[in-house]
């Protein structure tokens, strides 16, 4: 054990004896996938949230069930952001990394700046470890961590040694070691531990001797913060001044199946869920799949292609229908969604996106799917597409897919990704009795002369009607065969086929959400707009702050609806000389607005399966307000 | 035939309809029926029409799902619902439909491309997993609507547009696909007997779980007289062996073949004049084991070999939306209803003043 200098409090507020305020800090966990890392993460989370800071989480980790352990490959990570005010991002780089072992130190350090602070599980820092993580010499010992302030803690070993008296055995004990971690952090930010405690009780309640052993972990590593010499005196980051409400910490994946559930209560319809096991929307099948309670229905189907087929059953039937899938999946419900253009059902199909193409990087975040979902059909087949733009955006966005599929009888992309999905971040919870309903308006009734036609269009939202099966009198056919305008009839007339194309067109063009479409944050006089969509909300409003920080002139925009685009887009870029569009692809929302409003944007791309960074985005911002 | 099941039918009736008297036409379309003249699709069109209005249900409570091809056209003539997909997905979507509404009577319909090439698997998910569906697979041994390509169930040498030195390819026996797939009601018939047909369906129909039938069908454009070796009329009776549920396997004009196992238990044409009637094999449709049925199956290969056709297979097993339902209504006892606002304050929350 070595001290090797003094924890650096940059971001400090005011300091006591006992403690040093910090505004905010970055921490990352890191270990071996089997370490346990994402459990600390999350546990650290909802202790922060609970304790009133304002957080952003960014968990990462390797898409193999076990890599090689010890392996670089197989590291884990969990990044959260504390602050005692409003944040959006995850942070641009860690104050402090936990390492568990040398291979955690060897994938994370790279991103960590000099000055932060590193603490290391020395117990994990064999020749061995060294050598699977591809040290030729020990970090440690040979200088190069110079630039970083280092702890050196034998977790693994003080863990055994708490344990001990328990009588637990040595390899049980070591899977505690995460605890110590833990408590050891908690001791640094001053976290109450009574949550912690509790939920150790309450998780391993039907198996004592793991929760006296984690219990055991927890307090040695807090204690050993208290009482060693290493630190001279933990930190604080006070509660944010958060708008008034309750709140919950929830992640992207939980926020949107819990939207969708909403969809299905406000439009009294039973929600038909069917999907195929894939990262990173899988979770969404797993929490749907516990709450049959709300009349949920889901299905996990043989294939991709199943899963949007059977939705499409569902939906004609008189279903809230959705699909959820990544981009793999997508492609191959393509043909799937074609066909609910064209009967014009609604329909809501969820592409959590990953990092492409094919497999790609699995459990790395992109926004690489977006001219997929607008155009990715053969023929003329539009859709509407939604972007939320945080974690807790997941459930409005739900909601308005949901109604905008129902309302105008239309499949509806929502495009979260994995960023979104797996982070999490304080949300101010709703109440729910004031979200407003969805009206389904089944058809009951023939609408014609002729009885029934299942493409007599509402003349305000060119929705057709929707019959569902079992209703006596109404029987009729639907098909992937071009209709007749109204009659639904099959037609291959020229003329027919033309005001179809452009009807479908033109119900899409008229969509009104009830979410705001467009989010706008104007600065007088300001030169430069920029524009994002979906997950890069955070990254971009937190440049932006820094660009106005320094006394510049910035607007922001931001879509939820990226088709059909804001009718007021277009004046809104025309007001701009300089528009820049930073995205997690290779400029498709940029492509899109220069081709739409013949305006100059400029792209800022970065493809790494990581968010965009905050500070990039300010030295990008800055550089444009020079030119 | 009452207005309420006509769709013409220009108001809507409130009033219970049952005992319900139907009709061929409560169940025919207003649209023209475009076959090619001659295509055996008619007759089970035909059969189709004149059994459904013997189930006394109404129209508005039956669903014909299909995916693409010739036969995949088939909803388009019923005066019911119906969704005519894409290729090969008919199984899945009809999954969706029975899934949200277990109430109605959901009938699938495609050929030996749709449901055995680009929609193999759906097929043999939707059979596995017992949905309460009625598949009626048209087999012609061809892809009509693509103007002749061999198909999976085509023999090897056939010889078609995309196989001009004849096709290399093993054909399936959907009948043994079906049974490999533990589907819980298998059969076979064909479109030269209507009443078999209409008797077929009937089954089909009163069966709770996922039916199979393998219809003959010739097509008289691209593949005409492929079954000639079985169908035509002086040869029927000696190349088709009808299963019936509990009665000794025979066949023949004058009754004089039949169906014995060998020592490995495989089922052998005979002439039961040689073997004696007491050891002829008698059909149990309900054997919870597939295997004997399978192995009737395999009596022929193809369509010049004494044929089986009836119930293969009838055993009971839950229907899949059943359980569906019985999950969320057990999870609806347990929790009570789910209540949203519960739901999303289950975590650990926190008040901010």
């Amino acid at each position: 054990m070595e001290q090797r200098g003094a924890i650096t409090s940059s971001g400090t507020t005011s300091s006591s004896p006992a403690s040093t305020r910090l505004g905010r800090v970055v921490i990352r966990f890191a270990g071996d996938s089997g370490d346990g890392i994402q459990l600390v993460g999350d546990r650290f989370t909802e202790l922060s949230a609970v304790f009133g800071n304002d957080l952003a989480t960014l968990p990462n980790y390797p898409a193999e069930i076990r890599a090689p352990a010890g392996t670089v490959a197989g590291v884990s990570s969990f990044q959260i952001h504390i602050s005692d005010r409003d944040i959006v991002t995850p942070g641009d780089a860690p104050n402090v990394l936990v390492a568990m072992n040398p291979a955690a130190l060897r994938a994370n350090l790279h991103d960590m700046p000099p000055g932060s602070t590193l603490i290391v599980n020395v117990d994990n820092f064999t020749e061995r470890d060294l050598d699977k993580a591809g040290y030729a010499a020990n970090p440690l010992e040979d200088g190069s961590l110079a630039a970083y302030t280092v702890y050196e803690v034998p977790m693994t070993s003080m863990t055994i040694s708490a344990t001990k008296e328990l009588g637990v055995k040595r390899r049980d004990a070591e899977r505690s070691k995460n605890f110590f971690a833990l408590g050891l952090v908690c001791w640094m930010y001053t976290r109450p531990s009574r949550p912690v405690v509790q939920w150790i009780e309450r998780k391993y309640a039907s198996r004592p001797d793991v929760r006296d052993a984690n219990l055991a972990a927890f307090r040695a590593g807090r204690n050993f913060g208290e009482t060693a010499e290493l630190f001279d005196h933990p930190y604080e980051v006070q509660p944010a001044s958060l708008a008034p409400g309750t709140y919950t910490n929830v992640n992207g994946n939980t926020a949107l199946a819990w939207g969708l559930i909403a969809g299905a209560q406000l439009s009294g319809l039973p929600l038909v869920y069917a999907s195929y096991p894939i990262t990173p929307a899988s979770d969404i099948l797993h929490e749907l799949s516990k709450r049959k309670n709300f009349g949920v229905r889901t299905m996990q189907a043989e294939d991709e292609i199943a899963a949007a087929a059977i939705a499409v059953g569902a939906a004609f039937s008189g279903a809230l229908a959705v699909t959820g899938t990544s981009g793999p999946g997508l492609d191959l419900k393509a043909e799937a969604l074609g066909l609910a253009v064209s009967l014009e059902l609604p329909m809501v199909i969820v592409d959590v996106q990953r990092a492409g193409p094919s497999t790609g990087m699995p459990t790395k975040t992109e926004q690489a799917d977006l001219l997929l979902a607008m155009y990715g059909r053969h023929g003329e087949a539009p859709l509407p597409v939604l972007a939320p733009r945080s974690p807790s955006h997941c459930f409005d966005v739900a909601i308005e897919a949901a109604r905008i599929a129902v309302t105008y009888r239309t499949p509806v992309i929502v495009l979260s990704d994995g960023y979104l999905a797996n982070g999490a971040e304080p949300w101010l919870l709703p109440n729910v009795a004031d979200l407003p309903p969805i009206e389904p308006r089944f058809t009951t009734e023939p609408n014609h002369d002729d009885g029934f036609w299942p493409y007599l269009r509402d003349p305000r939202t060119l929705a057709p009607p929707w019959a569902v099966p079992g209703t006596p009198g109404l029987q009729h056919r639907v098909g992937g065969i071009e209709k007749e305008d109204g009659s639904g009839n099959i037609s291959y007339q020229p003329e027919n086929h033309d005001r179809m194309v452009r009807l479908r067109r033109a119900k899409i063009d008229g969509v009104e959400p009830v979410l705001p479409a467009l989010e706008l944050d104007e600065d007088d006089g300001a030169e430069l707009l920029v524009i994002g969509w979906g997950s890069t909300w955070g990254a971009i409003t937190a440049g932006v702050r820094r660009v106005r920080a320094k006394g510049e002139r910035v607007s922001q925009a931001h879509l939820t609806l990226l088709d059909p685009l804001p009718s007021e887009l277009g004046e809104v870029l025309a007001r701009y000389p300089k528009v820049l569009c930073p995205e997690i692809n290779l400029g498709q929302l940029a492509h899109e607005l220069r081709a739409r409003f013949l305006v100059d944007v400029r792209s800022h791309t970065q493809v790494a399966g990581v968010p965009l960074r905050p500070s990039e985005l300010e030295q990008r911002m800055l550089e444009e307000l020079a030119r | 035939m009452t207005t309420t099941n006509g769709h013409r039918g220009a108001a809507s009736d409130d009033s219970p309809v049952t005992p319900v008297t139907l009709g061929r036409k409560d169940f025919t379309s207003d649209q023209e029926v475009r076959w090619c003249p001659g295509c055996g699709d008619y007759g089970i069109l035909a059969a189709l029409q004149l059994m459904l209005p013997e189930l006394g249900i109404p129209p508005h409570e039956m669903v014909f799902v299909s995916g693409i091809g010739c036969a995949a056209r088939l909803p388009y003539y019923m005066d019911t619902y119906g969704v005519h997909s894409i290729h090969g997905r008919a199984p899945a979507l009809a999954t969706g439909v029975a899934m949200t509404r277990p109430d109605l009577h959901v009938w699938v319909i495609g050929g030996d491309g749709d449901m055995l090439s680009i929609g193999g698997n759906h097929l043999l998910h939707a059979l596995r997993r017992n949905v309460n569906l009625k598949i009626l697979m048209f087999n012609n041994q061809i892809y009509g609507l693509t103007k002749g390509q061999y198909s999976p169930t085509s023999e090897v040498g056939k010889v078609t547009k995309s196989t001009p030195f004849g096709s290399i390819d093993q054909p399936f026996n959907p009948v043994s696909v079906a049974l490999g797939a533990e589907a819980t009601f298998v059969a076979r018939t064909h479109d030269m007997d209507r009443q078999h047909m209409q008797d077929t369906f009937r089954r089909a129909h009163e069966h709770r779980g996922a039916a199979f039938v393998e219809v003959y069908q010739n097509c008289n454009v691209f593949n005409d007289g492929a079954y000639d070796g079985i169908l035509k009329k002086d040869v029927r009776a000696d190349m088709l062996i009808p299963l019936e549920h509990g009665k000794p396997i025979r066949f023949g004009a004058d009754g004089e073949y039949g169906v014995v196992t060998n020592e490995f238990g495989e089922p052998r044409v005979c002439e039961v004049a040689e073997v004696g009637e007491d050891r002829l094999l008698v059909h149990d449709e309900q054997r919870e084991d597939p295997t004997l049925a399978f192995a009737l199956s395999r009596l022929s290969t193809g369509p010049d070999m004494p044929t089986p056709v009836g119930v293969f297979r009838s055993v009971e097993r839950p229907v899949y939306e059943a359980l569906v339902d019985a999950q969320v209504d057990e999870s609806v006892e347990r929790h009570g209803p789910g209540d949203l606002d519960a739901l999303i304050r289950s975590g650990a929350t926190w008040t901010v003043e």
